[in-house]
């Protein structure tokens, strides 16, 4: 990846990014800030070619750690985000099933 | 051989392109409550695929050190994410926050050391994003302890934002050392991360609990931009999406947060709020306050014809939602109409009350937030608060000398009769004394919103 195409793909992303949260209602600003808190547990793919690459047993234990740190992030940051929404879609239906109940 | 590895490298950027359209798709998702459980499900997805390739990649050795570390990782998140009350979870965002900040550190620790980073604008990206990494590490763990209880107060002391600024400059001067390939011994290299993460426990020691879910947000965004940064140092494209993605959306995000709590970014970051509160109010708010017992606030909401809950952290602490949306049911049943006002920054973060009543199980056309509330307490005949403080304070209308003034609140004020169920008589999150409190039209129910919430119910199921 040449140095110009890896600033254009940066500058697309950041556009991105923000257009795609500009249209989020408050009520859902907590799980979405998890989920973008998941999104950057990608780290995790880099930290394990960065261990994948490590050769002094410093480089291992840094590499070691940065593994765990991101797949702590990936993991947690996943499971937080779907109990979150979980609830809020069975609100809905309830909300709906309410509707449905009433005369 | 070479056709081989020329197959698995592009199955492996394939595999990244597919998990940056499923990341941000999943995003998509997210910002609608109707598909917003299955953009976590297509994020997850990415994941998934992105992390399994990577096994494949070319020249990859230690699977013996890699293999554990994300089977420790995953379970202790697993474990902790899933056992975590919906209370706590602003702190646990942070803490998950804060290690994928300490990933993108690790990754430009690993990439300094073993001079895996050609030339000087690779150099220079690693180290910068190893700065804000660190940041965000030691910073979001500062957050965590601080909204786990962990740290009280805010620790603060004279010149410590020059030893801040010596710190950042430190960390700056000798990044610049290493990403110039002026020095890129060992000890230098240690020195960039010992000093950035100083730089993030000293940046946020001193912002008080009130402003850290904007503080939590501005990290979130900061791993973000690390793990880009880190994704060029790599070359690797997911990486760079995903993290710019979430850099920008989360700058957007931290930016909306300060406006809802009416303050600046500069603002949060750098003056100490709440613990000087006390001594900028000067004289305390005129007036006494009025007890009530939970049978005459059984009676009074039973005959109303609009109540308007206003539901604060407190509320949640106290496990009380359950109770509260019970006893709205009871005076739905009654023909009360009944509607809960939410503040954007009730609860640790906005969205997060959200959370918590839905987890109680209140349907969304209930709730309703500040700009479409506000008007209607002029009509309300009960404006019940549980254990809301700061949000419903009117001297943010009046008072200039109040460091909340300015911040949009919710004008409870405004309803004929106001219920405050608190503990006690202490102060808010904030530490501000509540004028609120001291009106004419306030009645305050002393004790714990749930002992304090079944009280209603009974007292309104004994009305008949």
């Amino acid at each position: 990846m040449t140095g110009i195409i890896a600033l254009y793909i940066f500058m697309l992303a950041a556009f991105t990014g923000y257009e795609v949260i500009a249209r989020v209602p408050v009520i859902l600003h907590t799980p979405l800030m998890s989920g973008s808190n998941f999104v950057h547990g990608i780290v995790l793919v880099g930290a394990m070619v960065a261990l994948g690459e490590a050769h002094t047993p410093l480089e291992k234990i840094i590499g070691f750690v940065g593994v765990l740190l991101a797949s702590g992030n990936a993991v947690g940051g996943y499971v937080v985000t779907e109990r979150m929404l979980e609830m809020f879609k069975a609100s809905g239906a309830r909300a709906k099933k309410d509707a449905k109940e009433a005369p | 051989m070479t056709s081989g590895f020329a197959s698995t490298a592009a199955l492996i950027q394939v595999s990244y392109f597919l998990t940056a359209v499923l990341f941000i798709m999943g995003l998509k998702r997210m910002s609608s409550p109707v598909t917003a459980r299955s953009g976590i499900l297509w994020a997850g997805a990415g994941m998934l695929v992105a992390t399994l390739v990577t096994f494949l990649y070319p020249g990859m050795t230690n699977y013996e050190l890699i293999i554990p570390a994300i089977v420790v990782g995953t379970s202790l998140a697993w474990w902790s994410g899933k056992r975590v009350a919906m209370t706590d979870i602003p702190q646990m965002i942070a803490l998950y926050n804060g290690m994928g900040g300490g990933a993108a550190a690790a990754i430009a620790a690993v990439e300094l050391y073993r001079g895996g980073t050609a030339g000087v604008a690779i150099s220079t990206l690693a180290v910068v994003g190893g700065i804000i990494g660190a940041v965000s590490f030691s910073g979001s763990a500062i957050a965590f302890a601080k909204l786990q209880g962990l740290i009280h107060g805010s620790l603060r002391f004279g010149g410590q934002k020059f030893l801040t600024l010596i710190v950042l400059i430190g960390a700056l001067a000798l990044g610049a050392l290493v990403a110039g390939e002026f020095n890129t011994s060992p000890a230098v290299i240690t020195g960039i991360f010992v000093l950035a993460l100083v730089l993030g426990v000293s940046m946020t020691l001193p912002i008080g609990g009130a402003d850290m879910p904007v503080v939590i947000s501005l990290y979130n965004a900061l791993t973000g931009l690390a793990v880009a940064f880190e994704g060029f140092v790599l070359n690797n494209a997911a990486m760079i999406i995903a993290g710019t993605v979430v850099g920008s959306a989360g700058t957007l995000l931290t930016q909306l947060m300060a406006k809802a709590m009416n303050r600046s970014l500069g603002n949060v970051l750098f003056s100490g709020f709440g613990d000087t509160a006390a001594a900028a109010t000067g004289e305390g708010p005129q007036g006494s306050l009025k007890p009530i017992d939970a049978a005459d606030v059984g009676v009074m909401m039973a005959f109303a014809q609009k109540v308007i809950i206003v539901p604060g952290y407190g509320m949640a602490v106290a496990q009380a939602q359950h109770k509260i949306w019970e006893l709205c049911q009871l005076l739905i049943d009654r023909g009360v109409m009944v509607k809960f006002a939410i503040h954007p920054v009730a609860g640790r973060m906005p969205g997060h009350m959200n959370v918590l009543l839905a987890e109680a199980g209140v349907p969304y056309d209930l709730i309703a937030d500040l700009d479409e509330i506000n008007s209607e307490f002029d009509t309300a005949d009960v404006a019940l608060i549980i254990g809301a403080n700061d949000v419903v304070n009117p001297v943010a209308r009046t008072d200039k000398s109040s460091p909340i003034y300015g911040m949009p609140i919710l004008n409870a004020d405004k309803a004929k009769n106001v219920i405050v169920i608190k503990r006690g008589k202490g102060t808010g999150f904030s530490g501000i004394e509540n004028g609120l409190f001291y009106l004419d039209n306030t009645r305050m129910l002393y004790g714990d919103a749930q002992k304090a919430a079944a009280e209603l119910i009974a007292a309104i199921k004994a009305v008949g």
